[in-house]
C-alpha cells in the first residue's frame, strides 16, 4: 500500500506546483511534512498525513488551498487543478464536509476584502459542485484581510495570501 | 476680540484649500493640503485648589484640558515656565499685563475642591488681549472617578466660545484593540474616552470582531463577530454589555452595518452566493429590505444626516468607487471621479461632506470631497491608512494607521480636516476601525 501511495502524491504536487505542495502551513495548523518519518516505515497511522483518507493527507498531499490573483475571484488553471483533486478526493471520502475560507491581502479597506473573500469562496464552491460534489457539503465563509497566512508586506506574501482553503470536518477524528 | 481673530484664522486656513482646490479645476488633481494657520497662544494655570486634597486635581485638569486644546491645532500652550505671575486664587483679580507680556491670548483659569469622592469644579475663560472675562464662569459636581469628563467639558465651553462651533471632548469611541501577531491578532471591542483614556473591554478575543460603529445617541453599539464561525452582526448594549444578533439566512455573511440617524434602522452588507448587496434592516421587527441587486460588490453604507440618502461604495464600474443613492435604494449616481480606488465613505455630521479611504500607487489616504464629489482633498499618506469616523462636530476624524511587515502594528489616529493637526491616540494596545460617539 505504501509503494502505491508514494507516486500518488507525486503525482499530486507535480500538477498543484506552487499552490499546495511548496507550503503546507494554513490557518492555525502546525504544518509538518507530508513525506515524513511514518510514511518511510511503511506504517499507516490513522488521521495522519500518510491515512490517504485523513484531513490531513487532504490539506498536505491533495492540497487545501487555491491562489488568486490582484482584486480577482476567477480560478487559474493551477487552481482548477488542485479543485479537480478536492473533488476527486471528496467525492471518495464522503463522510467529510468542507468549509470554503476566502481571503484576501490587506492591500484593501476591510469590507471590500470581506466581500471579495467571499466571491472567492464562492467561485470555489461553485467549481467544486459542477465537479460533482454535493452543494450541501460546501459552505463558505469569507474573513477579508483577516487571517493571512504569511507575514510580510510584499508581492511574495501578498500571492499567499490571496487564497481559499478547503477545511474540512467530520470524518474520521481520533 | 478674540472670538473675531480666531474666527479669522479658522476661515484663513479653509480659504487656502479653497484656493488651491479651484486652481486646479476640472479634472482633480489631488494633492494634501496643508493649511498654515498661526495656533492661538493660552495659559492654563493648574486649577486652584481649594482644599488640601484637591492640590493634584488641580494639575490634571489643567493638564488635560491643555491637550485637548492644542490637540486641536488651533491652540497652542505657553508652558508655565514661561509664566511672569502665579494663578492661585479664583476670586483675585486677573493680572492682564503680565499674561500679555508673555503673548498669552486666551486663559483658561480654573478652581477645584474635592470632599471625599466628590469634585467641584468651577471655570473662567479670559480675553487677555482686550482685558475682560470671555461668557460667564462655569461650574460642575461630580465624582473623582469622572474628573476626566469635567476637564474635557471645561474644554468643550472654551473652544465652543472661542470657535463658535460644539466642542469634540466630552466623547467616547468605540474601537477594536488589538493584539498579537499579524497573522492571529487578538480583536477584542473596547470603548475610550476620545483622547484614548479610560479603556474598557466589552467583548473578549475568542472571537474576530469587527467595525464596530455607534449608535446616534451612544446606547448601542453595531458590530461583525465571528462568534458562529460565520461573520454575523451583533447590536450591543453599552449599558449592560448585552448583545443580540441581527438574524439573517443560513449560508449567508452580513456586515459593514451603521445606524440610521434616528437609530431605527441598520443599513449593511450581505454576502450570499459570492455576491455582496446592500440591505436596510428594521432594528426593532428585524424586517430587511433589499437595496441593491447587481453583480457588483455594494458595501460600507453609510446615511445622510437627514436620513435621506445612502453613500456606499461599489465595484461596479470595474473599480472601488463611492456612490450615493436614495436610503430606499434606487439608482445611484457616482461621487468618486479621481485616480486610485475609493472605500469606506462616512457621511460627515454637518451633511456637507464625504470622508473616504482611497487608495492610490500603492498609498492609502484618509480624504474628504463635498457631496457632489468636487473638492477632493486627500488629508494623510501612508502604507495603509483606514475607515474613517468623523468627531460629531464634523471638523476631526479619527482612524486607523497599520504599520507594514511581520511586526506592523494598528494605531488610532486623528486628523483635522485642514489635515494639518495629525496625532496618534495612544491606547494600551493596538486599534482599529474607531467609531466616534456623541456628544455627552
Amino acid at each position: 500500500m505504501t509503494f502505491t501511495f508514494k507516486p500518488t502524491i507525486l503525482l499530486v504536487c507535480g500538477a498543484l506546483a506552487l499552490s499546495a505542495c511548496t507550503d503546507p502551513n494554513r490557518l492555525g495548523a502546525d504544518g509538518g511534512d507530508a513525506l515524513g518519518g511514518q510514511a518511510a516505515t511503511g506504517a499507516i497511522v490513522p488521521g495522519s498525513p500518510n491515512d490517504p483518507t485523513s484531513a490531513a493527507y487532504f490539506q498536505q498531499n491533495v492540497g487545501d488551498r487555491v491562489l488568486f490573483l490582484v482584486d480577482q475571484s476567477s480560478l487559474t488553471p493551477a487552481g482548477q487543478a488542485t479543485l479537480d483533486s478536492q473533488a476527486v478526493w471528496l467525492g471518495t471520502n464522503i463522510g467529510f464536509t468542507a468549509v470554503i475560507e476566502g481571503h484576501a491581502d490587506e492591500q484593501g479597506t476591510r469590507e471590500y476584502n470581506l466581500a471579495l473573500g467571499a466571491r472567492r469562496a464562492d467561485a470555489v464552491r461553485n467549481y467544486l459542485i459542477s465537479k460533482g460534489v454535493p452543494g450541501d457539503r460546501l459552505r463558505v465563509v469569507s474573513y477579508g484581510k483577516e487571517r493571512p497566512a504569511e507575514i510580510c508586506s510584499a508581492e511574495s506574501c501578498y500571492a499567499q495570501n490571496r487564497r481559499s482553503v478547503t477545511v474540512l470536518a467530520g470524518g474520521f477524528t481520533s | 476680540m478674540i472670538k473675531l481673530r480666531i474666527l479669522t484664522l479658522l476661515f484663513a486656513g479653509f480659504a487656502m484649500a479653497t484656493t488651491a482646490q479651484a486652481q486646479q479645476g476640472e479634472p482633480l488633481k489631488i494633492t494634501i493640503t496643508e493649511g498654515v494657520i498661526e495656533p492661538m497662544p493660552f495659559v492654563t494655570p493648574n486649577f486652584a485648589s481649594e482644599n488640601p486634597s484637591s492640590a493634584q486635581m488641580g494639575s490634571d485638569l489643567a493638564r488635560v484640558i491643555a491637550a485637548d486644546l492644542s490637540g486641536t491645532g488651533l491652540f497652542r500652550e505657553i508652558p508655565s515656565d514661561a509664566y511672569i505671575s502665579q494663578f492661585t486664587d479664583f476670586a483675585a483679580p486677573v493680572s492682564y499685563n503680565d499674561w500679555k507680556a508673555i503673548n498669552a491670548q486666551a486663559m483658561v483659569a480654573g478652581a477645584v475642591s474635592v470632599n471625599g469622592n466628590q469634585v467641584n469644579v468651577k471655570f473662567r475663560l479670559y480675553d487677555i488681549v482686550s482685558g475682560q472675562e470671555m461668557g460667564e464662569g462655569l461650574q460642575f459636581n461630580g465624582t473623582t472617578d469622572g474628573w476626566r469628563r469635567m476637564a474635557h467639558k471645561v474644554s468643550d465651553a472654551v473652544y465652543s466660545r472661542i470657535t463658535g462651533e460644539s466642542g469634540y471632548f466630552d466623547t467616547r469611541v468605540v474601537f477594536v484593540s488589538e493584539s498579537g501577531a499579524k497573522g492571529n491578532r487578538a480583536k477584542r471591542l473596547a470603548i475610550m474616552d476620545y483622547d484614548g483614556a479610560n479603556v474598557q473591554y466589552l467583548t473578549d478575543s475568542r472571537a474576530i470582531v469587527l467595525a464596530p460603529r455607534f449608535s446616534p445617541s451612544g446606547d448601542r453599539v453595531l458590530y461583525t463577530s465571528y462568534e458562529t464561525g460565520f461573520p454575523k452582526i451583533y447590536v450591543l448594549n453599552v449599558g449592560s454589555v448585552s448583545k443580540r444578533v441581527l438574524e439573517s439566512a443560513q449560508g449567508t455573511m452580513s456586515f459593514a452595518p451603521r445606524f440610521s440617524p434616528d437609530g431605527s434602522r441598520v443599513v449593511y452588507s450581505l454576502a450570499q452566493g459570492g455576491n455582496t448587496d446592500l440591505y436596510s434592516m428594521n432594528v426593532g421587527s428585524g424586517q430587511a429590505t433589499r437595496l441593491t441587486s447587481a453583480p457588483s460588490i455594494e458595501t460600507a453604507p453609510s446615511f445622510s444626516p437627514d436620513g435621506s440618502q445612502i453613500v456606499f461604495e461599489s465595484d461596479r464600474s470595474g473599480t472601488q468607487q463611492l456612490y450615493i443613492m436614495s436610503a430606499s435604494g434606487g439608482e445611484a449616481r457616482r461621487i468618486s471621479s479621481g485616480d486610485g480606488r475609493y472605500g469606506t465613505p462616512v457621511w460627515s455630521p454637518r451633511g456637507d461632506l464625504v470622508a473616504f479611504t482611497k487608495q492610490n500607487r500603492g498609498r492609502f489616504h484618509i480624504g474628504v470631497m463635498r457631496v457632489d464629489g468636487t473638492r477632493e482633498r486627500l488629508l494623510t499618506s501612508s502604507f495603509l491608512d483606514e475607515g474613517p469616523t468623523w468627531a460629531p462636530n464634523g471638523r476631526v476624524l479619527m482612524f486607523h494607521r497599520e504599520t507594514q511587515g511581520a511586526t506592523g502594528r494598528s494605531t488610532l489616529y486623528s486628523v483635522d480636516i485642514t489635515g494639518r493637526a495629525l496625532r496618534p491616540v495612544r491606547t494600551p494596545d493596538g486599534g482599529s476601525d474607531p467609531s466616534w460617539g456623541p456628544l455627552q
